[in-house]
């Protein structure tokens, strides 16, 4: 497997073997980028080729992988649509959806089956409106070490966006929950490309799915959602990871017991231990679903082997969030974690959103200099200074260190 | 109390009581359509077995999925191979499998 790797990273290096900062052209005028991934092909393509998609990274076209370039992450806790990642399991992805037809179905263990219009959702229901991050539960598996199978992401498998629509615990009532139900399934328009395979679906709890912030959304920064982040409507389970934000959303089937097929028993199982970490190279393990979000956070305004001057102070600015729980503080250490300065953090814009965060450092010396940032969100739960490793690679939320070399004139 | 004060607090009352504005109150949906690229531009290396793989492996998805992945050892691609069988069922006959081997993982080990 190593020589066809090999000479396909060389295919594509072309500018993009560079690095983040360095680039002598802006950005988006490079063709492809090094996503430093270790011991993997690390070179991905930049495209602008798919629908309401402008400059993403290419991590597989068919069905779409599509990430966002991290620099992105340092204009603001925004995420814009057109820059927002893309992940479908199936590639039997509608080409169109005619809002005028679309029916949201909520069926199985209710009192009065529903068949809702798009114009019914707008009309009758009361709205809710939030920040959300979301994630991938299988963001950064690339830098994963020693490496894992599957979608090899760098850190950019994720977004922030504000997210209008109504309460999924309004729809449901609607319905009416019979008594006993245990589960609420989603699912959207694709479809599984060989009948008999699983198509995509997952469950919530129904006390969850009923807890007043589970959202059905419409907008997404205030814009209908691009038709790759689940035109017309996709679930936003705000605090939990991606898998569950079905797009697409057009079926709701509230369940008598819980939910056993292939997307919930068997897929995005994580080791049930803290952060879902075993040793490397651990195969039995007791598992659990992934369900909540880690906290993380990440320098945005310095990539990994940029330079900076040496002799003059050191602006650090950056992202953190909680999780399922909004940030307390994020710290710095220069010394590989024996000492912490706490970072300024920018306005709150919610327990679920992306929050900014700053801090001046001195004047650092000529050479490298490592950069380690740490959030702990307001449940208490930091970081953990080792990266957290499971074979599926999910669930990355260790601390993130970048090295910088500090050199030339002031 | 005057009516006219009857009414200022009448007004008054309404105001206070105000719910806060309905988010995007003009949001409108409209058709959305898009043609989405086929993945024919992700290209197999060529080498001994890249027809195999062209004709099994990419009914799903793109090269891509399989050529960003690490270095995987034999028994490793021979899980993924069943993993794409057995639970996403797509149509690898036995015969296939000696190529499908032979481009992921290279030539069988030597026998003594």
């Amino acid at each position: 497997m190593d020589q066809p790797v090999i000479s396909r990273r060389n295919l594509l290096a072309g500018a993009g073997g560079i690095g983040l900062t360095l680039a002598a052209e802006p950005l988006l005028a490079q063709t492809s980028r090094d996503l430093r991934l270790p011991g993997k092909p690390s070179t991905r393509p930049l495209t602008s080729a798919f629908p309401g998609k402008r400059g993403m990274l290419l991590q597989r076209t068919r069905p779409p992988l599509l990430e966002t370039p991290f620099e992105v992450f340092d204009s603001g806790i925004v995420t814009p649509n057109d820059r927002f990642f893309v992940r479908w399991h199936w590639a039997s992805i509608p080409d169109s959806v005619d809002p005028a037809g679309f029916r949201l179905a909520v069926r199985g263990a209710v009192q009065r089956p529903l068949s809702l219009t798009l114009d019914s959702l707008l009309r009758d229901f009361e709205r809710i409106e939030y920040l959300a991050v979301n994630q991938c539960a299988g963001n950064s598996r690339g830098l994963v070490e020693p490496s894992v199978a599957g979608a090899e992401w760098g850190n950019g498998a994720m977004g922030n966006a504000r997210w209008t629509g109504v309460r999924l615990r309004d729809v449901l009532d609607k319905a009416g929950v019979a008594p006993g139900a245990v589960d609420v399934r989603f699912a959207g328009l694709d479809e599984a490309l060989v009948p008999e395979a699983p198509r995509f679906r997952k469950s919530l709890a129904v006390d969850h799915a009923r807890d007043g912030e589970v959202m059905i959304a419409f907008a997404m920064n205030g814009e209908p959602l691009p038709l790759l982040n689940g035109f017309p409507l996709r679930l936003v389970v705000p605090g939990w990871y991606s898998t569950y934000w079905v797009k697409m959303l057009s079926d709701i089937e509230v369940l008598p017991s819980k939910d056993d097929q292939f997307w919930m028993a068997k897929a995005y199982l994580a080791p049930a231990t803290p952060f879902g970490a075993v040793p490397p190279g651990t195969k039995d393990f007791a598992k659990t679903p992934v369900t909540a979000m880690l906290p993380r956070s990440f320098v945005t305004n310095h990539a990994d082997g940029a330079t900076v001057p040496a002799g003059k102070a050191l602006a650090l600015r950056g992202i953190a969030f909680g999780g399922d729980s909004g940030v307390a503080k994020v710290e710095v250490s220069t010394d590989r974690g024996r000492t912490w300065r706490s970072a300024n953090l920018g306005p709150d814009a919610g327990r679920y959103s992306f929050r900014r965060w700053d801090l001046a450092l001195p004047p650092p010396p000529s050479g490298p200099l490592t950069v380690t940032c740490r959030c702990t969100n307001a449940a208490g739960l930091a970081q953990p200074m080792a990266m957290n490793w499971n074979p599926s690679g999910y669930m990355r939320a260790g601390v993130e260190t970048i090295t910088l070399r500090a050199g030339g004139a002031a | 109390m005057t009516r006219l004060v009857a009414l200022a607090l009448a007004a008054l009352a309404l105001t206070a009581a105000a719910p806060a504005p309905r988010p995007l109150p003009d949001f409108r949906f409209r058709p959305a359509a898009a043609t989405l690229p086929d993945g024919s531009s992700e290209t197999f290396p060529q080498r001994p077995g890249v027809e195999a793989v062209e004709a099994n492996c990419t009914a799903c998805h793109s090269a891509a999925m399989i050529l960003n992945q690490p270095p995987l050892t034999r028994d490793e691609w021979t899980a993924e191979i069943a993993k794409m069988r057995n639970v996403y069922k797509a149509p690898i006959e036995d015969a296939a499998l000696p190529d499908l081997m032979l481009y992921l993982a290279g030539p069988p080990p030597k026998q003594p």
